[in-house]
C-alpha cells in the first residue's frame, strides 16, 4: 500500500485530515484527568470534534485514491513520514496551559484557514469546512476565554500561561511557512496561500493576549517541516499507540 | 391537647402513596444520609468509572470506534455532574463530596478496581458493566427523591447506548478472527464474576436494602436484580457464542430463571476493603487530576470575582441608560 499520493487535493487533504486527527488524539489523552468535570466534558468536545472532522478529510481523501481505500487505511496505516500535520499539534499535552496555548494558537490559525477554505473551488472540500467553522468558532471562543481566565487569574496561572506560550510560541511559524502541500493547493485554488494568514492570526491573537494582561512572544521561530513529513520525535510514540491495535492483528476487523 | 402528629410516619406514608420528596420539602435525617451516600456514591462509580474505558481511547482500533468510545466515557463525566448535582440538593457540596472520594471515606462500584486489559474490555464493560448498571438504574427511575430520580431517567437513556456499544463491539469480536474471539470470550472470563458482584451483598446480607426500600428508593432487592441480569445475559452470550464461567449455570425449569453458582464473597469484600487489582492506581489518578487542576480551578474563581467586581464597580461608576 502507497498512500504517498502525488495528487494534490488527495496530499492536501491528508494535511488537513493529519493535523485534526493528531491534536483530537492529543486532547482525548486528558479524557477523565481534566482539571474540573466540566472541562474534561469540554476537552473531549473538542477532541470528538477533531477526530469527526479528521474523518470527513479521510473519507473524501479515500474516495479519490480509489482502489477500495479506506479512512482507518490512512489513519492506521501510514507512517511517520507519511503524516503531514504540523508539529505543533502533535506536542505533548503538558499541563492545562501549555494544552491551552496550543489550542488557542491553533484555533486561531484553524478559523482562518477554514474560511479560506470554505471559498475552495474544490466543492466537496469546501463543504467539510462550511460544517467545521461553526464548531471551530466555538474552540476558538473556549480557548481564548482560557488564555484570559489564566492571564488575569491568580499569579499561578499567569506565570504558568505565559510560559506555555512561550513554550508553544516557536511552533507557530510552521503555519505561514508554505510547504509542497500549501503551495500546490493554493495554486489550484483549493486552499489559502498561508503567508496571507500570518497578518489576521496576529490580530486575533493579539487581542486576547492583550485581554489576558499577558505579552506577546517575542521569539524565533523553530525550523520545523512537519507538512513535509518530518516531525519532532513524539509523533512516533503517539502513532504507534494509536495504531498499535490494527497492526498487531492486520487480518481483523473492528 | 392537640394529637401529635408522627412526621415521620406521614412521610412513610407520603413516600408509600409515590409521591415525589423534593429538595426543600422535610425528610427524615436518615433518608437525607442515605441518599446523600447513594447518590455521590453513584456520582463517584461514574467518574472513577471513567478511567478503565479511557485507558483505551488512544488505542481504539478504528476511527469510529475511537469516537464511540470517547463519547461514551465523556457521558459518564456528564452523568457524574447530573448526580453531584442531584446530591448538592440535599445540603452536601461537590467540593465535600470529592474530598470523601479522595480520602477513602466514600465509596465507588469495587468493577473499576479490576484492570481492562484488551480492546474486548470495552465490549464487555459496555455490555456487562452498564448492563448490570441499566438494570439497577431502571428501578432507580422510579425513586421518590425527585431530583434523583429525574437524573436517572436521563442517565437511563444513555446507558442503554452504552451497552448497545459494548455489545456491538462484542458481536464484532465474536464474528472475527480466532484471535479476537479468544480476546472476546477472555474477556467475559474475567467481567462475568464482578459484575454479578456490582449488585452489592446478597439480601440476607444487606443491612440497608428494607429500609431503602420501605422509602421507596429501592423497589427490588439485589438479589432480585442480579437474578433478572443472569436471565437476560445468559442469551445474549448464547448469540455471540461465548460461554459463561459458571459450571453450575442451568436453566430451572420449575422456578423460570436460571441457577447460577455461588459468588466469591471473599473476593468482593476484598476489593471494596481497597484491595482490588487497581484501587490504588485509580484513587492516585482521581487525586492526581484534582491536584493537578487546583491552580486552574483557583484561576477561573479569581478571575470570575474580579469581573463580577468589575460588573459592580461599572454599575455603579458608569449607570448604563434604562
Amino acid at each position: 500500500m502507497k498512500w504517498d499520493t502525488c495528487d494534490p487535493s488527495e496530499q492536501y487533504l491528508l494535511h488537513l485530515g493529519d493535523d485534526a486527527l493528531v491534536l483530537g488524539h492529543r486532547l482525548s489523552e486528558w479524557c477523565g484527568h481534566g482539571p474540573i468535570l466540566e472541562e474534561d466534558i469540554a476537552l473531549s468536545n473538542l477532541a470528538l470534534d477533531l477526530v469527526g472532522l479528521a474523518r470527513q478529510y479521510y473519507q473524501l481523501a479515500a474516495k479519490r485514491i480509489g482502489a477500495g481505500t479506506t479512512e482507518d487505511q490512512l489513519a492506521y496505516w501510514r507512517g511517520e513520514r507519511d503524516f503531514k500535520n504540523h508539529v505543533l499539534v502533535e506536542q505533548p499535552n503538558g499541563d492545562f496551559a501549555d494544552t491551552m496555548a496550543r489550542q488557542f494558537l491553533f484555533d486561531a490559525f484553524h478559523l482562518l484557514q477554514l474560511e479560506a477554505i470554505e471559498q475552495s473551488n474544490d466543492a466537496e472540500l469546501a463543504a467539510i469546512a462550511r460544517k467545521a467553522l461553526k464548531e471551530t468558532t466555538y474552540h476558538a471562543q473556549h480557548s481564548a476565554e482560557w488564555i484570559v481566565r489564566m492571564g488575569d487569574g491568580t499569579d499561578e496561572s499567569h506565570r504558568r500561561i505565559s510560559s506555555a506560550l512561550l513554550r508553544i510560541w516557536p511552533f507557530t511559524g510552521e503555519f505561514f511557512l508554505p510547504a509542497e502541500v500549501d503551495r500546490l493547493a493554493a495554486a489550484r485554488g483549493l486552499g489559502p496561500d498561508v503567508q496571507s494568514l500570518r497578518e489576521p492570526w496576529l490580530e486575533l491573537v493579539r487581542e486576547v493576549i492583550a485581554k489576558a494582561q499577558l505579552s506577546l512572544p517575542v521569539m524565533p521561530q523553530k525550523l520545523l517541516r512537519g507538512k513535509s513529513g518530518i516531525h519532532s520525535e513524539s509523533l512516533g510514540f503517539l502513532l504507534a499507540e494509536m495504531q498499535s491495535l490494527p497492526r498487531a492483528y492486520p487480518d481483523a476487523q473492528w | 391537647m392537640a394529637p401529635t402528629i408522627d412526621i415521620e410516619a406521614r412521610f412513610l406514608d407520603y413516600v408509600t402513596a409515590e409521591n415525589k420528596v423534593e429538595a426543600k420539602d422535610w425528610m427524615p435525617e436518615g433518608y437525607r444520609k442515605t441518599l446523600v451516600r447513594q447518590i455521590s456514591q453513584h456520582a463517584h462509580s461514574e467518574i472513577v468509572g471513567m478511567l478503565p474505558e479511557a485507558n483505551w481511547i488512544t488505542r481504539a482500533p478504528s476511527l469510529r470506534s475511537k469516537l464511540i468510545l470517547l463519547a461514551k466515557v465523556q457521558d459518564e463525566a456528564g452523568h457524574g455532574l447530573y448526580l453531584y448535582s442531584a446530591a448538592e440538593t440535599l445540603g452536601t457540596s461537590r467540593d465535600e463530596m470529592i474530598a470523601d472520594l479522595h480520602s477513602g471515606k466514600a465509596k465507588y462500584s469495587s468493577i473499576f478496581n479490576y484492570p481492562t486489559l484488551s480492546w474486548a474490555d470495552m465490549g464487555a464493560i459496555g455490555w456487562l458493566v452498564d448492563g448490570a448498571a441499566i438494570q439497577n438504574q431502571v428501578m432507580l427511575c422510579r425513586a421518590s427523591y425527585g431530583p434523583y430520580s429525574r437524573a436517572m431517567v436521563r442517565i437511563c437513556k444513555e446507558e442503554s447506548f452504552h451497552q448497545r456499544q459494548g455489545y456491538e463491539i462484542m458481536l464484532h469480536l465474536a464474528k472475527g478472527s480466532q484471535e479476537q474471539k479468544d480476546m472476546a470470550q477472555d474477556a467475559l472470563n474475567r467481567w462475568w464474576w464482578p459484575s454479578l458482584m456490582m449488585f452489592g451483598p446478597s439480601d440476607d446480607n444487606s443491612p440497608n436494602s428494607a429500609q431503602s426500600m420501605a422509602w421507596r428508593i429501592k423497589r427490588k432487592s439485589n438479589d432480585e436484580l442480579r437474578q433478572e441480569f443472569v436471565d437476560k445475559t445468559v442469551p445474549q452470550a448464547k448469540f455471540l457464542g461465548l460461554s459463561i464461567p459458571d459450571a453450575d449455570l442451568r436453566w430451572n425449569e420449575a422456578l423460570g430463571q436460571h441457577d447460577f453458582g455461588s459468588i466469591d464473597w471473599n473476593e468482593f469484600f476484598a476489593v471494596v476493603a481497597g484491595n482490588g487489582p487497581c484501587n490504588s492506581e485509580r484513587i492516585e489518578a482521581r487525586r492526581k487530576a484534582h491536584a493537578e487542576g487546583a491552580w486552574v480551578r483557583e484561576a477561573a474563581s479569581a478571575y470570575a470575582a474580579k469581573q463580577s467586581g468589575r460588573r459592580s464597580h461599572d454599575s455603579t461608576t458608569k449607570p448604563q441608560a434604562a
